[in-house]
Formats: C-alpha cells, structure tokens, sequence
C-alpha cells in the first residue's frame, strides 16, 4: 500500500512535472489563459496518462523494444483520439479554445516520458497510480498558473469576478509573455519552498 | 596576515571612478532633461519622477532585504532607474501604473537576475516594455505640453506616421511637444549628455553611431521616398532616440564592453530603430530596438574579444 502511495504522491509536489521535471511546456503556456481551460487542459492529460499508462503497463512484456516507442505513441494518439472527440461532442466551446492543444497531448513528453520510464517497468497497479499522480500534478500546476493569469488578466477566477471595476486588466498576462513570466515566478516560489521544506 | 601581500584577482589598476560615483553622476547629467520636464509638463510631471524614484528605491531596498543582501540604495542605481523609467513614461500616467513600473524594472529587470551589474536588459526599459504590453492604452496617452488637464494629443512621430502632419523643429528641439516626460527637449538632453561624456561617465562609441546610423538610414529612406519617410533631422529631434541613444543605450552593464561591440550594438540599434518606425504598426521604436540588442549583448562580447598580445588568430 505503502508502495503504491508514494508513487501517487510524488507527482504532485517533489517531482511535479510542470514545476520541477519542467515537461509539458506547451499546453502549460499556451492555454491557460483563464482557469477553466487550465482544467479542462489538466482533466484531458489525467485521462490520457492513466489509460495509456495502463495499457503499456498491461503489454509490457510484449511490446518488442526496438518499436517501443512507435508502439507507446499509438496507444497515446488512441486515447488522445477519445479524449478530442468528447470535448468535441460534449464541451465545443472549451474544445474550440484549446485548439490544437488536445490532439498535441499525443506528443507530450509527460506522457510518453512515464510510458518508457515508470509504466514499461513496473506492475499496472503502480503504473496507474503513478499517472494519476502526475496527472493531478499537471492539473494542480495548470490552475494555479491559469488562476494567476486570469486574475490580473481579467480579474475573475474561473468566471467568478473577484476584482471590482478598479481593476485594470493586465493584458499582457493573457499574452505569450505574461505566460513565461509567471511559470518562471512560480518554479521560483517552488523552489524556495523545496528548499525550506 | 601581512596587508601588502594579499593576492587579489584583477583589475588591479584603480581610478577615482566607483559605482556610486557614476551613479550620481549620471543622476547629475539628467538635472537639465528634469528641470525641462518641470517646465514642460509642471506638477504631472514631478509627480510622476517622484513615483517612479520613490518605488524604485523601497523596491530595491526590499528586495535586496528578502534576498539577505545588504541593502545597498545609497549607490543610487534604484534612483537613476526611477529617474529613467519616469523619463521614458507618459507624463499623466496614474500614480498605481508607475508603481507597478517601477517593481517590475527593480525586481523582474534587475534584483532577479542577481542584482546590480548582472541584469540583461536595461531595467528601465524594461519596465515600461511591462507596462506598454500590460496597459497599452494608459501608455500611449500622451498631453499636450503647459495644459494639466489630459488633453491628448498625439506624439510627432504618431502625428507624422498616421497623419503626415509635420511639427516644426524648433518645437522638437525645445522639447514644446506631446510625448514622453524627458524624450521631448533634445537641447537639454543634449546638455546633460554632454555632461556624462565631458566626465567620462559613458563612453561615445554607442550614441555616435546609434545617431549617425539612423541618420544616414534615415535620410536614404526619406531621398527614396520623401512623402512618405520624414528625413533624418525629423528621426533625430522627435521621440526618444536622443534619450535612448544618450542615457539608455550607454548602461554600461546592458551594453559591449568591447570597443568594437560598442560599434556593432550602437549600428544595430540605429537600424532596427529606422525599421521599426518605417515599416512596423507603432510610431516608435527606441525602446525595443535597445532591449534587442541588449539582449545579444553577451553574444557581441563574446566575438569581439580582444586577441591577446602574441597570440594566432
């Protein structure tokens, strides 16, 4: 049990993929312009991680090595396939701001990275609780990077006006460079409480 | 331990010149540019200086304090930054928009690449490339000089750029135009420039061919096509190219140490400030041509060094 914990948890504060691994820079930068789209963001990776987590997990002793990784990538755009065509179907306005950003999981390196060194090594239990752990890491990151953003940029948290009509919109946080700025803040603010902790 | 036997690593030769010393002195060399602000633009802008000083100066000492270093405010670096950032800023900006100028150029431009002398980029510029992307309408608000009211008006360049309308030069010269609080009187930046070189407090290398660049560049687009590119007197007099050209590009910490990088980055700037204004959406492009040299400033020093003495090519 205890095992199993300690692979869930890791994910999510010492080795977080987007604050400390530093993987999964696109879609961290590019939608998380309001909280909402960092979580749907976040809930489409913790789908796609945990099933194609288990899938390698479960044919890890068949999947030839040479092809490995031809093989994890099909697998991924698999669920990826799923995963663009419900947003689609269910939520077409969130599937319409993330754009390109969902079919672009199949290339994420969080995901084909804890296919080729956590998944095709260990027992599908573990597999799974290592993706849903990492998972919940890059969604908690993605909020907390797109809360921020959102409420300089337009003053709201998840659509929920916080700051009054005083409030100027910051507009460059819901620029490219108000991205890289914040990342850059937060990963700062990471590691000092890494440090301290 | 025998004191005149320590070891220590280069420079070993001194000069009178200190941190502190060029510091104030370059504070100095901007008395004429405020004092042709005051004149200008009277009680908006001391306010503005003031803002931008004060913040720059509790920021630092701030940040410096979070950082457990020893605060160190009295080299007036924060203050020179203030001054700055103040001269290169709309003068009916509001108080809170110059305060969050202010933290961004000491903190995100300065205190966290390590302090003072390891900042890439021109902490002043910096600040106001924060609030021109954060807040692009406060910042391209400009007044008319003598009226304390924000009555807009637009700057020569934007007048030029999107109207063809010509402001005469004697006004250009006297600085008696809309625009930033310091860029608009060329003959008191000129007088404080001279001062700093008079002093030896930046070097010529820069601002001679930054001018000269823009000029002939300047001047060539406007022979090719004279209703459409003001000619080289008008690049020079109006917006912020003396300022920049004379106190920003010269930052002796954003800017080559090398002779011949002193050259390249000036030439550079001069280039991409005529590209920017001629063929870009913004009537103004001092600002940004700087901090894009700055930023491959550690390049040109890397390929201009100096050959040793004695050593192959």
């Amino acid at each position: 049990m205890r095992t199993f914990y300690g692979d869930f948890i890791k994910g999510i504060w010492r080795e977080n993929p987007v604050f400390v691994i530093l993987l999964g820079m696109c879609p961290a930068l590019a939608v998380t312009t309001k909280a909402i789209f960092g979580l749907s963001m976040g809930c489409a990776v913790i789908f796609v991680l945990t099933s194609s987590s288990l899938i390698v997990s479960l044919f890890r002793k068949f999947i030839p090595t040479q092809v490995r990784i031809a093989t994890y990538t099909m697998i991924i755009a698999t669920f990826v396939t799923i995963a663009d065509y419900f947003l689609k179907a269910r939520f077409p306005a969130i599937s319409k701001a993330l754009g390109p950003y969902v079919p672009l999981i199949v290339v994420n390196c969080i995901i084909l990275g804890r296919a080729e060194a956590f998944a095709s090594k260990h027992t599908p239990v573990r597999a799974v609780c290592d993706a849903l752990g990492m998972g919940l890491g890059f969604t908690l990151a993605l909020v907390i990077l797109a809360s921020v953003r959102e409420l300089f940029g337009s003053g709201s948290i998840f659509g929920v006006q916080l700051l009054g009509a005083w409030h100027r919109p910051w507009v460059i946080m819901i620029l490219p460079a108000g991205a890289f700025i914040t990342l850059g803040l937060l990963v700062g603010i990471f590691n000092l409480f890494k440090r301290k902790g | 331990m025998n004191k005149d036997l320590t070891v220590s690593s280069s420079p070993h030769m001194l000069n009178k010149l200190t941190v502190p010393g060029v510091m104030w002195g370059v504070a100095i060399s901007l008395v004429p540019v405020v004092i042709s602000s005051v004149i200008f633009f009277n009680i908006l802008a001391i306010r503005l200086m003031l803002t931008c000083v004060l913040s720059c100066v509790i920021s630092e000492a701030a940040i410096q304090k979070l950082r457990g270093k020893k605060i160190a405010i009295k080299d007036g670096s924060a203050v020179v930054t203030g001054l700055l950032l103040a001269m290169v800023l709309p003068p009916a900006l509001p108080v809170w928009t110059a305060v969050i100028g202010s933290i961004v150029a000491i903190g995100l431009g300065k205190q966290l690449f390590g302090g003072l002398g390891y900042n890439i980029f021109n902490p002043a510029l910096l600040g106001r490339a924060f609030l021109m992307a954060a807040f692009p309408t406060l910042l391209t608000k400009w007044t008319s000089p003598f009226t304390l009211d924000a009555v807009t008006q637009a700057t020569p360049l934007g007048l030029m750029k999107f109207s063809q309308i010509k402001t005469p030069y004697m006004d250009l010269f006297l600085g008696n135009t809309a625009g930033s609080l310091g860029e608009t009187a060329a003959l008191a930046i000129l007088i404080g420039g001279g001062y700093l070189f008079i002093k030896r407090y930046a070097g010529w290398r820069i601002p001679l061919s930054f001018i000269v660049t823009a000029s002939i560049l300047g001047g060539a687009l406007h022979a090719v096509n004279p209703s459409v590119f003001p000619n080289a007197a008008f690049h020079l007099l109006s917006g912020g190219l003396l300022l920049g050209a004379i106190f920003m590009a010269t930052d002796p910490v954003t800017s080559p140490v090398t002779k011949k990088g002193r050259w390249i980055f000036g030439i550079g700037c001069g280039i991409l400030v005529i590209v920017i204004r001629s063929w870009s959406g913004l009537p103004e492009g001092v600002m940004y041509s700087i901090l894009l040299m700055n930023g491959i400033t550690p390049l040109v020093n890397r390929y201009t060094k100096p050959r040793r003495f004695g050593a192959k090519r």
